[in-house]
């Protein structure tokens, strides 16, 4: 029989803000069998969820259909009514979002929004509803299925959301279901709970899905067919196996190559540097939000006394989940969050808990880069003027001097010349943070705190920038201190580990000696990050007592 | 309502009374400074420096200003809001019928331009980039750019010299029946309406906009709900609470609008009354008047910011 799906050079166009009209996807076909799931992988811009989206005879605004086919279940989807659209949407094909933080309406409890599709086509009457929903909860494995639909969905944590959309997506029994990145929000190890229960339930119910993604690791585990999209065109389609074994296109061989373990060894250096004091020591640091309590430490303690060393010239990487106090020690060491308790030793001198209390020295040898370039970049100024500022500040060059620094450091951070004259804006999310990272070198700092700072870039792009770091280390012998929640990031990059849970440092480990973690969170933590085998999920076991104790559900 | 949101809606209350302590303080320092001696107006010709002490003695006029403000103060938390200097009697028999008179205005043009401006507030939203939503746009903004007594007058030129439809003055004690109504109420109502509603229209729509820019209005698009529905129980309920803010707004805007409406279309209400007042420099008339628009502002900022509190979700 037919295939469920079948898209025939599919065209959309958008409407820039300046109003000229630019193909952004340029003739795409792709099927889809019957219970079958295919993943569309890609970075960034590459079309792939306006892709997913024209399934459901949608675009988003400022975008347009405007050629080919989209047959679903034998109707153009193209080619029907507001009205017809609108009885397929959520019956025969559903769509679980990317952030579903942001997709549940506040101000109305998860039932009500679980269980609105079958209002809205009034499929069933309430009880029906509700008891199928109940059924969901639990085939999702949620905690209380019986009481979470009552509460509103700022109640709930954000892998309980994610998986609360999912059962709002299945509620209808649709024959399609559109996954848009559903656990790229997530944590490593509420992911994993997450893609085992979106896969037993497709399994069961037989459904066919598209499953958006830019992880390839993510996709291996859950996808029949792969295929590869960039800058709105298909590169390469094919089964799973095929696709992560023999890949044929140079593109997909770079996204692989992006998952092989890159194990960092720093620069060789001489044996007497584990002599020297070491370059940052952080004393037992205690630090946190909100009103100070009796004991002179405030009530919502976000480091607890976290202490450790970094050796000039090493690199140091910080890696835990959201919520585990790695950001907040980077804001501490910076000055921007002076500590409660502790100390900061910078360059063997004792460092004043807020930077308004440090000496211009001590701030320049010590600059931090902040994950989101967008909005650590002045809109309003030119490159050249945000990376003159600290010269002038902290060098105190002259006109002449400041221009051709700031040639120098775009060259270091291999940008054209011809940048420093555009806006931060005008350039790609990559060409951001390489500024971003120039204007922290203008200060010529021994010390860079990179905070996130590649979280938000495609995979190829990220590993542009970690090679970009590791060659100013060579040629200007900085020290970095890496924060992430990329295990595999930290590992290309960083001498030492220390992993951090709920605001304690529990581990502190080497990455070049491929050490067993001893700590049962990093333990677990190590073990939730994907694997490009297929079979990985299905064959991994986590310690049920290790993931109700430290994952956060 | 959990202890939170009871929490919240006190502080709010709080707040609401020092700012009244403030406001009163800022209206009698205020009415003190006018310039003009009162003594001097009332005697006239009669102001022979004896008369003039005299008076003044007995107006106790010549206690220290912060003696005068505690002793207007008290009176007015016991409901003596002084003696009119202009004609001896109680201001709050002068302001009573009054009062009644320019509620009955507001209450009206509110009935009258709330329902209408949310609603074509709304659908104007609902239809975004349609010609009906392009027609509201421009009416609204050509509206509110032209100020109430270009609106007003042009009404009386129009109704009442061209037309004579309608009566250019207002005299409220006049109603006999419905239509007598009618056309008294017409053009004082509807130069407010205008006024206001302008304000409230453009409000809704940024807000309902805002809300159905959402990614949850989106999914409940995606979940296959109407359009009506993605508005009135998705969006909507969001907006509540930038909406009510904006009609408060607007309403407080009709105590400014009043002031000139009354005075151009004659109607017997509070500004009139103030105006006049300060023609006399009549204080404890002004100074009422005066911490009575205060308070109505006041009232209606605070009932928006509670229904505010009430209605996040986020506070449940």
């Amino acid at each position: 029989m037919a295939n469920l799906v079948e898209i025939r050079d599919l065209k959309v166009e958008a409407t820039s803000d300046a109003g000229r009209v630019i193909e952004i996807i340029h003739g795409v076909s792709l099927d889809v069998a019957e219970g079958e799931i295919v993943a569309l992988i890609g970075e960034s811009g590459s079309g792939k969820t306006t892709i997913a989206l024209s399934l459901m005879g949608y675009a988003r605004t400022g975008c347009r259909i405007s050629g080919g086919r989209v047959m679903f279940a034998g109707r153009d989807m193209t080619q029907l009514s507001e009205r017809e659209k609108a009885a397929i949407r959520g019956t025969d094909v559903s769509y679980v979002p990317q952030s579903a933080a942001a997709a549940f309406n506040p101000a109305q409890t998860i039932m009500d929004q679980v269980i609105e599709i079958t209002r809205i086509h009034d499929l069933m009457p309430r009880p029906e509803a509700e008891r199928r929903a109940l059924e969901l909860f639990r085939a999702l494995n949620l905690p209380n299925p019986g009481t979470i639909g009552r509460r509103y969905p700022h109640q709930v944590s954000g892998g309980q959301l994610q998986r609360l959309s999912a059962a709002m997506a299945l509620i209808a029994d649709p024959k399609l279901v559109i996954f848009d990145e559903p656990t790229t929000a997530l944590d490593v190890t509420t992911q994993i709970e997450v893609l085992r229960a979106f896969k037993s339930v497709m399994k069961k119910g037989g459904m066919a899905g598209i499953y958006v993604s830019h992880d390839l690791a993510v996709v291996a585990q859950i996808a029949d067919r792969i295929v590869v999209l960039k800058g709105g065109e298909i590169l390469e389609v094919g089964t799973t196996q095929q696709v992560l074994d023999a890949p044929r296109h140079p593109y997909t061989r770079e996204l692989l190559s992006a998952f092989e373990p890159k194990h960092y060894a720093s620069p060789a250096r001489p044996e007497m540097t584990a002599r020297k004091p070491p370059l940052l020591d952080v004393l037992g640091i205690t630090a946190g939000y909100g009103p100070v309590q009796a004991d002179g430490l405030p009530l919502m303690r976000a480091l607890k006394s976290v202490s450790f060393r970094l050796e000039e010239g090493r690199n140091l990487g910080v890696i835990g989940e959201s919520g585990c106090g790695k950001s907040t020690l980077a804001r501490v060491i910076a000055g921007i969050l002076p500590q409660a308790k502790g100390d900061i030793i910078f360059d063997g001198r004792q460092m004043a808990r807020s930077a308004a209390g440090r000496q211009k020295e001590e701030l320049r040898k010590l600059q931090m880069v902040f994950q989101f370039a967008d909005t650590a970049l002045n809109p309003a100024k030119s490159i050249e003027d945000i990376l003159a500022r600290p010269l002038a500040f902290y060098h105190g060059m002259n006109r002449r001097q400041r221009e051709a620094r700031v040639c120098d450091l775009l060259d270091m951070v291999r940008l054209p010349r011809t940048v420093r004259h555009r806006r931060a804006a005008e350039l790609s999310g990559g060409q951001k943070q390489r500024v971003n990272l120039a204007r922290a070198l203008a200060a010529e700092p021994r010390l860079i705190l990179c905070d996130e700072i590649t979280s938000a870039l495609d995979t190829v792009v990220a590993a542009a920038i970690l090679d970009l770091l590791k060659e100013l280390q060579r040629e200007l012998g900085l020290s970095y201190m890496f924060i992430s929640h990329d295990l595999s990031t930290v590992q290309a990059i960083c001498d030492e580990v220390i992993v951090m849970y709920n605001g304690e440092k529990v581990e502190e480990m080497a990455t070049g000696l491929r050490q067993a973690p001893t700590h049962p969170y990093s333990r677990l933590l190590f073990s939730s990050v994907p694997k490009l085998d297929p079979r990985w999920l299905d064959s991994l076991e986590l310690d049920p007592e290790l993931v109700s104790a430290f994952a956060r559900r | 309502m959990n202890k939170h949101v009871l929490h919240l809606v006190l502080a709010r209350l709080v707040i609401a009374v020092i700012t009244l302590v403030i406001v009163s303080f800022t209206v009698f320092a205020a009415t003190v400074l006018l310039p003009g001696d009162v003594v001097e107006i009332l005697l006239g010709q009669a102001a022979t420096p004896e008369a003039v002490a005299g008076l003044r003695a007995a107006m106790h006029l010549d206690d220290p200003a912060i003696w005068r403000f505690f002793r207007w103060l008290a009176g007015i938390l016991t409901g003596n809001f002084g003696i009119s200097y202009a004609n001896n009697m109680p201001v709050a028999d002068l302001i009573g019928p009054r009062l009644l008179n320019s509620l009955k205005l507001a209450g009206i043009t509110t009935v009258f331009s709330v329902p209408i401006a949310l609603s074509l507030g709304i659908s104007a939203a609902m239809w975004r980039g349609s010609w009906f939503d392009r027609a509201v746009t421009v009416l609204s903004i050509g509206v509110v750019s032209v100020p109430e007594f270009m609106v007003a007058t042009s009404a009386v030129l129009v109704f009442a010299v061209y037309l004579k439809w309608l009566p250019a003055l207002s005299f409220a004690n006049e109603i006999h029946s419905f239509g007598q109504m009618l056309r008294v109420y017409a053009m004082p109502v509807i130069t407010l309406s205008f006024v206001i509603s302008a304000q409230m229209i453009r409000m809704t729509r940024a807000a309902v906009i805002e809300t159905l820019n959402t990614p949850y209005v989106e999914m409940a698009l995606l979940k296959g709900a109407s359009r009506a529905r993605l508005v009135l129980r998705h969006a909507l309920p969001n907006a509540l609470g930038p909406i009510v803010n904006a009609v408060a707004l607007s309403l407080s805007y009709l105590l400014g609008g009043v002031i000139i409406v009354e005075t151009i279309f004659n109607y017997p209400g509070v500004a009139k009354l103030m105006v006049d007042a300060v023609s006399t420099r009549d204080l404890p008339l002004i100074q009422t008047c005066a911490m009575l628009f205060c308070m109505v502002y006041l009232l209606l900022i605070t009932t928006a910011d509670i229904i505010a509190i009430v209605s996040n979700p986020r506070l449940k």
